[in-house]
């Protein structure tokens, strides 16, 4: 019979020592979240009203609504998303359908990672040395938007990827027994197996993109605009830069304004993340292979 | 006929494959002409003044950043100091607790904890960079005066709490996909041989997974070298060789952020801010170079 002798229950002991400090050390890290969102909604939820919402700033910015900004944001979102999903899913079906191992495979993925690693002010200085100035859009929607899809593009990439080559091969060897091409393969069997990976993908673009201060900077935000753009060569409102410039550069701001952005902005963020984690723990119930 | 006409089917599915084929090259290699983008036109911006005005001794040595004065001096010392004091600041608390994140929630937690723990990470990351800043300004800036008694609660500490939450989800992610890659049969030999969970982390899984974890915290590094909005906003933004915690500091990202709205279109100032932005270009493209130089390391193994 096994009964336990006393180095066994010493290193049972620095076990369950060592459990408890990691569990502890992972609590220490995700508490602040809890703390910061629960700070903001209480500081921020009495700011918060159809008027806030649906008006814009009066009195420079110390009274008034967030709406020319909350437009100015789903532009920036909607036109970035037109330009990066194309080209990210492309992408990510090179990389998972087409690409040899190979040295240009390997240079992808490095310039992947770099892309997602250079500092955000840096595509802000490419934003307005490219767009703004060299293809002279000026800044605009446009030249924010084209920052921002670029910043963004490793997110849709490797999300799609990960879609993609989680379809079976088995399921494309098929489908090109029966003589079908690689983009048949890919049109009828590939995508409609992996469109909701991508979907996830593209939500956490939008989590992503909404949120980013330095890459619009520059390029197309402006504290203040009287009007809602009409069109993409426009300069716009936008939240992330309105709560930078309220909390920094006006004087006379009412507390409960600045927080109340910071509150807004951050359901815009979590409810796109939520959304995108729920549709993978639905889609992970949901397949059968 | 021919037989091998037969075979040649060059119909309109045959052409439509060639060209989809074509196009999701361009896609592919997109990450490479946008990489290559970046180095050109930050470096086209900023080259007038590195051919002209920039004297390297005074860039490296100098904490005299005098853009706006008559005699104007572009000295970063200040700067890359500042940087340096809030990333190795953020990376002394965050390191640590990442790590002991990834090792609780990819060897310890089951079932609905590590979903949860997973998730609250996910949300830890999701959070925007000026969010973030705001957080430092009103938040953990009066926290920071009541509770050590000082004047001013922007500086090092601020900046580094913050940046070392945000630089966390990060390493946590990357560090538990190493500890993931460990083959499971490494864990079910050293049970087997009766060594407790602990053991089996301490003597297997951390020096079978060393070099994935050295890379988590080379990307955890970059990330808060390059993070902009959230040190402009914590740090008190001032040029300063800080000796103590609460000193207030600048950092490289934040002066270019502060700074490119005030300067006129082909002004050395205008130049200098885009030689700072070379420069952080190449000390990322550096750090995440050598992360995937380390990575691979193990997997040729």
């Amino acid at each position: 019979m096994f009964t336990a002798t006393t180095l066994n229950r010493r290193s049972y002991r620095t076990q369950n020592v060592a459990r408890a400090v990691f569990f502890l050390m992972t609590v220490t890290l995700v508490i602040p979240v809890l703390i910061i969102i629960g700070t903001l909604v209480v500081k921020g939820g009495p700011a918060i009203s159809w008027e806030f919402l649906f008006t814009e700033p009066r009195d420079g910015m110390t009274a008034g609504g967030i709406f020319p900004a909350l437009v100015g944001t789903v532009w920036l979102v909607a036109v970035a998303l037109l330009a990066s999903v194309p080209v990210g899913v492309a992408a990510a079906l090179y990389l998972s359908e087409y690409a040899p191992d190979n040295l240009l495979t390997r240079t992808i993925n490095l310039a992947i990672i770099n892309l997602a690693g250079v500092p955000s002010i840096v595509h802000a200085l490419f934003g307005v040395g490219a767009f703004v100035l060299f293809f002279n859009i000026g800044a605009s929607i446009l030249a924010a938007s084209l920052t921002l899809a670029v910043m963004t593009l490793p997110v849709v990439i490797v999300a799609t990827r990960e879609s993609l080559q989680a379809v079976p091969q088995a399921f494309r060897e098929a489908c090109w027994n029966m003589g079908a091409t690689r983009w048949q393969t890919i049109r009828k069997v590939v995508l409609p197996n992996s469109i909701s990976g991508i979907l996830t993908g593209v939500i956490l673009e939008v989590s992503r993109t909404s949120g980013e201060t330095a890459p619009i900077m520059f390029t197309g935000a402006a504290a203040f605009v009287a009007f809602l753009p009409a069109s993409v060569f426009d300069q716009t409102m936008a939240m992330s830069y309105h709560l930078y410039y309220i909390a920094t550069q006006q004087t006379g701001v009412p507390e409960e304004i600045p927080f109340g952005v910071a509150l807004v902005l951050i359901s815009i963020v979590l409810m796109m993340n939520a959304i995108s984690i729920a549709f993978r723990v639905y889609l992970r119930g949901l397949k059968k292979w | 006929m021919d037989p091998r006409d037969a075979m040649d089917r060059r119909d309109l599915a045959w052409y439509v494959d060639r060209v989809a084929q074509a196009l999701v090259f361009v896609g592919g290699i997109s990450a490479i002409i946008f990489i290559l983008g970046i180095f050109v036109f930050v470096t086209k911006e900023g080259l007038d003044f590195v051919l002209g005005s920039l004297n390297l001794g005074e860039f490296f040595t100098s904490i005299a950043w005098r853009p706006t004065s008559n005699n104007p001096t572009y000295g970063a010392l200040a700067l890359m100091v500042g940087t340096a004091s809030v990333t190795g600041f953020a990376m002394l608390f965050s390191v640590p607790l990442s790590l002991g994140a990834a090792l609780y929630i990819g060897e310890f937690a089951t079932g609905k904890t590590r979903e949860a723990l997973k998730i609250l990470v996910e949300m830890l990351a999701a959070i925007p960079s000026v969010v973030w800043g705001f957080v430092g300004m009103s938040i953990m800036n009066p926290l920071i005066i009541e509770t050590f008694d000082v004047p001013v609660g922007l500086g090092v500490l601020n900046a580094g709490l913050i940046l070392g939450l945000m630089a966390a989800p990060i390493m946590t992610t990357i560090a538990e996909d190493a500890l993931k890659a460990v083959p499971d049969t490494y864990r079910e030999a050293a049970e087997a041989l009766g060594a407790t969970r602990w053991e089996v982390i301490l003597k297997v899984v951390i020096p079978a997974s060393k070099n994935g974890l050295l890379a988590a915290v080379l990307l955890g590094v970059g990330r808060g070298f390059g993070e902009t909005m959230a040190v402009l906003m914590a740090s008190g933004h001032a040029i300063n060789l800080p000796t103590s915690p609460f000193d207030s500091v600048r950092a490289l990202t934040a002066t270019i952020a502060a700074e490119l709205g005030d300067t006129v279109y082909g002004s050395s100032h205008y130049g200098a801010l885009f030689t700072l932005g070379i420069f952080l270009f190449l000390v990322t493209f550096i750090v995440n170079l050598t992360a995937d130089v380390v990575v691979r390391g193990i997997r040729k193994k």
